[in-house]
């Protein structure tokens, strides 16, 4: 990430000089900054609301219950958790969220999955195996329901904008599962 | 199908609601206490993802504000011509891992530009709505916990986007072309 944040940057610079966008990479720079700020803390109130659900469940026992029914499944791909492992309820519940197209949801419980597994994590400021593999899940977006895109193609007037539906799940099925594989791969070369 | 699922995505919040606090009740859990206690934490994580979010955001919104990726774009639209991505397709796929906002807003010029029953609008809608803005979710995932070595996570989410990208040329120009 280090290398790839300095090169962003410093390709921008470049790019300003020969094309003399200067002062709109100046610009985009102030704004963003502000921008960064703003979408944080338009982030609080969806992050209260959900971990305060999610500390009922937890407190009623549900987060449990449900982690032992799900285990099995969740423990195929996340191997280095325990049965009963509070994570293993975030990651379904995140997994879920992020395929109905609930993004406001899914973060939430992302974050969620993430403090998880970062109890058990020796060393905090470096992934896991099982971080890195749910990252993976999250960037590659599995999503069963892509609300935006359907909502924009809607407002377009599209005579039958639910046609990208299928293609739009077999591309992100495809991605989805090779993000695991690939994941799966690099925790080997990468300790 | 759809009709199905998209039923089920307005069903869900409040049946995951109702669940967790009938559940509650039933364990005779103080859900108000409970919920407020959790809640508090929501502004913490908000916080603690700024600095990440600021570096981000800043490097990517500098990099579109240069002209880097319409660069980028027009010189891979020579070699990938036999694929028949439209022009417009292309820098809106650069920009899909590097930023949501601004990957819907060239998607919705794209519906405008070249009319929402175009190619470019399909292949445009396949991609946007079967990925996501890979480097947000690894800044926010990663600085909610004060992770600093990320290892092979960014190079894995690169790797999906890509061939979620190839996957939806291909699969589009069967069924659109």
């Amino acid at each position: 990430m280090n290398y790839i944040w300095i090169f962003l940057i410093l390709i921008s610079f470049v790019f300003g000089l020969i094309n003399s966008t200067m002062q709109e990479v100046v610009g985009a720079l102030l704004t963003s900054m502000k921008q960064a700020v703003t979408i944080a803390f338009s982030l609080i109130g969806i992050m209260a609301f959900w971990l305060g659900i999610m500390n009922i469940a937890k407190n009623s026992g549900l987060i449990e219950t449900l982690a032992k029914f799900i285990s099995p499944i969740v423990r195929l791909i996340f191997k280095d958790l325990k049965k009963d492992d509070p994570a293993i309820s975030a990651i379904a519940l995140n997994f879920t969220a992020n395929a109905l197209g609930l993004a406001n949801a899914a973060t939430p419980f992302g974050i969620k999955a993430m403090e998880d597994m970062q109890k058990n994590n020796e060393n905090k400021e470096r992934a896991t195996n099982g971080m890195c593999t749910f990252l993976a899940m999250n960037t590659a977006g599995f999503q069963l329901v892509p609300t935006s895109v359907l909502a924009i193609l809607t407002a377009s007037g599209a005579k039958n904008p639910t046609e990208i539906i299928l293609p739009a799940i077999m591309v992100t099925s495809i991605a989805f599962i090779s993000a695991i594989i690939i994941s799966k791969i690099f925790e080997r070369v990468f300790r | 199908m759809t009709e199905i699922l998209s039923t089920i995505s307005i069903l869900i919040i409040p049946a995951l609601i109702s669940i967790i606090l009938v559940f509650g009740m039933i364990k005779k859990v103080d859900c108000y206490a409970s919920f407020t206690d959790g809640a508090k934490e929501g502004f913490n994580v908000a916080v603690r993802i700024i600095p990440y979010l600021v570096a981000i955001m800043t490097a990517v919104a500098m990099l579109r504000a240069s002209g880097a990726i319409e660069w980028l774009a027009g010189l891979l639209q020579t070699p990938l011509e036999a694929l028949k991505i439209p022009a417009d397709s292309l820098i809106l796929m650069v920009t899909r891992s590097l930023s949501g906002s601004a990957t819907l807003g060239i998607f919705s010029d794209i519906v405008n530009t070249n009319g929402v029953e175009s190619y470019a609008a399909k292949l445009s809608a396949v991609i946007v709505g079967s990925s996501e803005t890979t480097f947000y979710v690894l800044a926010v995932y990663f600085g909610a916990i004060g992770i600093k070595k990320m290892r092979h996570a960014v190079l894995t989410g690169i790797l999906a986007d890509l061939i979620g990208i190839i996957a939806a040329v291909c699969i589009c120009k069967m069924i659109f072309l």
